[in-house]
């Protein structure tokens, strides 16, 4: 399957839902969070909502900056 | 010491020391650390970017205590309502809080904001139950209307961000802190001690700064001069300085002054 993940294309091997995506890129950040199709997703929610064919994913976390 | 300390109060919470600071620009995680430490600052302004799944996805927050340090997700690098908006979501669901530095950028060159989109973006988070801090220009009309709307404090602009120019217009800052009830913090423009104990002597809440302790020669010596320098100001505003006069007046008495 087909994704767009934070910005770049990526061809995704055996997740159905947000929380496998989670585990298939070995996303290990200590606080994250998903955006999926530009809405963001609660954590709660990761393992019931599924992805399809041209999702745009985004993943974040807490970088350094100030102004 | 007999007198008292008074604390910075942001929304619920309180802190002693007056100085946010940022965390980007560091050579290094440690060296974040290091400085953050000397500064004093309990509250740290972090930005919310991609991670880089190619790349080490170590993270700053691994850097960081969270039961020391109040983060300060911030919207840099927003240019529209939507990103900013969508930002503060994200950062609240990446476990960063609900106070936000909202940051709507209106300007590349000066990185001025762009404040009706501010105020506009402001308007919606606060409906969804953020805590939300402006970064803003120091126009005493648009703090009071970022009052109005429920911010919980405001960020006027000392000087350009990253610019280390000062406080180039007290005169406006003052006007702002006469005309608001709620916290004003300088957010942006300090370069160096002096500019910290100016801001601070003009009465504002705190200061928020991160390219003038990163981008010395020596950090971690000046997050503790910047530390020491707000404690400074605070101190001689809460003191209440003396009234300039064109003229002199003596110290010494004027009787008793041996005749000749």
């Amino acid at each position: 399957m087909k994704l767009t993940i934070n910005g770049k294309n990526h061809k995704i091997l055996r997740s159905l839902t947000l929380e496998d995506l989670i585990h298939e890129l070995n996303i290990e950040a200590p606080n994250f969070a998903m955006a999926l199709n530009q809405q963001v997703i609660p954590k709660s929610k990761y393992a019931t909502t599924s992805i399809q064919e041209n999702d745009v994913v985004e993943i974040v976390h807490a970088v350094g900056g100030g102004v | 010491m007999t007198t008292k300390k008074e604390f910075m109060k942001i929304g619920d919470k309180t802190f002693k020391s007056r100085l946010i600071v940022g965390t980007g620009k560091y050579k290094s995680f440690d060296e974040t650390r290091q400085a953050i430490e000397n500064s004093g600052a309990e509250m740290v302004t972090v930005a919310v970017r991609r991670i880089e799944l190619d790349k080490n996805k170590d993270s700053i927050l691994n850097h960081l205590d969270p039961q020391k340090y109040t983060f300060l997700p911030n919207t840099a690098g927003c240019y529209t309502l939507k990103e900013a908006v969508m930002t503060c979501e994200l950062a609240r669901e990446a476990g960063l809080g609900s106070i936000v530095k909202v940051e709507v950028i209106g300007d590349e060159k000066t990185l001025y904001p762009d404040n009706e989109a501010t105020l506009e973006a402001s308007k919606v988070l606060i409906k969804e139950g953020f805590h939300v801090l402006p970064y803003c220009t120091d126009d005493v009309v648009l703090c009071k209307k970022l009052e109005d709307i429920g911010c919980t404090a405001v960020m006027p602009l000392a000087a350009p961000i990253g610019s280390g120019l000062g406080i180039r217009n007290p005169y406006n800052i003052k006007l702002i802190l006469d005309a608001v009830k709620i916290p004003v913090i300088i957010d942006a423009g300090v370069g160096t001690a002096s500019d910290a104990s100016r801001a601070m002597e003009l009465g504002v809440s705190g200061i928020l700064m991160n390219t003038a302790i990163a981008g010395a020669k020596d950090p971690l010596k000046m997050a503790l001069a910047m530390k020491m320098a707000v404690e400074c100001g605070r101190m001689a505003y809460e003191s209440g300085r003396i009234p300039k006069k064109l003229y002199a007046s003596a110290s010494s008495p004027l009787d008793g002054l041996v005749e000749l």
